[in-house]
């Protein structure tokens, strides 16, 4: 009786807010908008009985899914959603590795306080981090100003409201997640083992490609997926820091619901967006569950 | 001894730069004179002022730690409860939409989260407010906690509670007397991790309140669209001075336990 008690609390929670709540939006994504409150038909009339729930699911059909896939701007979106995505976890990667090769090499004792200075911005306000940028990047922005007082540039560079600013925002915000994971790999690496290579005749660069990186590749992966996975909806990042021409999957969410009030279209954005993430998120748990199976 | 090589100083250093950079400049321009907060015009505490006679703010302020504390404690009941059940109940019918359910909202996209759960809000007709979006806030968070617990139940001896049930506690006082206090850093990080996702939270926020409750990052996020404001610096200066003491506070409590705890099975060997 008891188990069934522990079982039944946090099970029911999560059946009522977050599988129900997600059948919804499946729903209305096939729903039509109607000019009503709520926005949308057809509603399930359960007084009816079965008749009523039979023109109920007759009155469903994919016209959302067909206007969105006609409409070029959710193309766009979800691609550029994808681009941007990608180009900012290899950048992620590119910046977070030195960092994560660094703090495995440094000495013994600096390394706790290393990870602190890591994880303590994760802790610190996702929207502060993403705002501190704006200041920086904008034309009278402070790095402007450095590099007019520099004398590298003449005028003043548009950084903000473009791709650029995005990218710099994900990077920046994601950085940790990509950190993390691969210092964890190249804390636990063998070090006879590039000894053993310098020993055998291999350069320091050798020994890092033959080594060290196909060594710390689960990290990476795991880093990737952890950056790529919740950069792909991201809303805050690309409504602040992008410009209008930014196009980013959440951001269209976002106003489908807010600004245009299309609840269905809306639902069916956010359906479409989740096939999309079922992919890397499947990968993201073979991965995992590999890299355990070679551990335990 | 290793020391630093000069790549790995060069790579922490611009590293680090780069992570904290950004931060310390919002900080200084938060003591900026000038309402342009790109041009330094003179040290200046009004904002400070400002923002503190700004009830908006303050009311925001209020709204968002009352969710954060309801939420976060909610979520951790119900996580660790969920984490006993994935790692200690055994199998029963549904047990993998059960992992499945508390895997998924850490990757499902924020916006549909909060998409999926006002129109349910709006669907059973509940008035949104502080409470819709504790709801909301416990639901994402309960599986972050989960996540944190049931590590720390995987990696704990067994052979614990079974001698508590043997010697003859109810399987309610072996939770209470063993397995809790020595899950319990696990479950202080759980709460821990649970406030500040709630407290830093715009998107869920944003879908689930209603006109009467506005948090505080709904509050920074409608101003910081306009631009940057010297008043939202000083917000966010205060934000990180609380969170970075709470961490540092934070880490070196669980040091000293550590140590306490290290010394404790020490003297326990000792007395063998």
């Amino acid at each position: 009786m008891r188990r069934f008690v522990l079982i039944a609390v946090p099970y029911l929670w999560l059946l009522a807010l977050f599988l129900v709540p997600f059948l919804i939006v499946l729903k209305i994504s096939l729903s039509d908008v109607a000019l009503a409150r709520p926005p949308y038909m057809p509603q399930l009339d359960l007084t009816q009985g079965l008749d009523g729930l039979l023109t109920f699911f007759s009155d469903l059909d994919f016209e959302n899914f067909v206007f969105l896939s006609t409409d070029s701007l959710y193309w766009q979106a979800y691609l550029s959603s994808l681009q941007i995505a990608v180009v900012s976890t290899l950048l992620t990667l590119c910046v977070g590795y030195p960092i994560a090769y660094g703090m495995a090499r440094a000495p013994r004792e600096w390394r706790p306080t290393l990870l602190m200075l890591v994880i303590l911005p994760f802790w610190t306000s996702f929207l502060i981090r993403v705002y501190s940028w704006m200041g920086i990047l904008s034309t009278e922005g402070v790095l402007n100003q450095v590099l007019l007082f520099l004398g590298v540039i003449d005028t003043p560079l548009q950084i903000m409201n473009t791709k650029t600013a995005v990218y710099i925002g994900i990077v920046y915000t994601y950085l940790p997640f990509m950190i993390l994971p691969i210092y964890s790999a190249l804390e636990k690496l063998d070090e006879s083992l590039l000894e053993a290579a310098e020993d055998l005749g291999c350069s320091r660069m050798e020994a890092f490609w033959l080594i060290t990186w196909p060594l710390s590749r689960n990290g990476i992966i795991a880093g990737c997926f952890l950056v790529f996975i919740p950069a792909i909806g991201e809303f805050v990042i690309p409504s602040l820091l992008g410009g209008s021409d930014t196009l980013m999957i959440g951001k269209v969410l976002w106003e489908e619901f807010f600004s245009n009030r299309d609840w269905p279209v809306a639902s069916a954005v956010a359906v479409i967006l989740l096939l999309i993430l079922i992919i890397p998120i499947v990968l993201f748990q073979r991965n995992e569950q590999k890299q355990r199976e070679a551990e335990g | 001894m290793r020391r630093f090589s000069w790549f790995n100083t060069t790579s922490l250093t611009l590293g680090f730069a780069f992570l904290y950079l950004p931060m310390i400049l919002l900080v200084v321009y938060s003591f900026n004179e000038s309402r342009l907060v790109t041009v330094w015009a003179g040290f200046s505490t009004k904002w400070y002022g400002e923002l503190l006679r700004d009830q908006a703010f303050l009311d925001a302020a209020w709204v968002t730690v009352k969710v954060a504390v309801f939420s976060s404690t909610l979520a951790t009941v119900l996580g660790t409860m969920a984490a006993y059940v994935l790692v200690r109940a055994g199998r029963f019918s549904g047990r993998t939409l059960f992992s499945g359910m508390i895997y998924a909202p850490l990757v499902m996209p924020e916006v549909i989260t909060g998409l999926s759960l006002l129109l349910l809000f709006i669907g059973l007709n509940i008035d949104r407010g502080v409470f819709t979006i504790v709801l909301a806030h416990t639901t994402f968070a309960m599986c972050y906690v989960s996540v944190v617990v049931s590590s720390r139940l995987t990696s704990f001896d067994r052979s614990l509670e079974e001698a508590a049930l043997d010697l003859g506690c109810s399987a309610f006082e072996a939770f209470r007397l063993v397995t809790l206090p020595i899950i319990a850093p696990a479950v202080i990080s759980g709460w821990l991790l649970a406030f500040t996702l709630s407290l830093d939270d715009l998107v869920i926020a944003s879908f689930t309140t209603g006109p009467s409750a506005t948090t505080l990052p709904i509050k920074i996020f409608s101003a910081v669209r306009l631009g940057v404001s010297p008043q939202i610096n000083a917000l966010s200066t205060l934000m990180i001075a609380v969170v970075t003491v709470g961490v540092v506070a934070a880490s070196i409590i669980t040091k000293r336990a550590a140590v306490s705890q290290a010394r404790d099975e020490q003297a326990a060997i000792r007395a063998e």
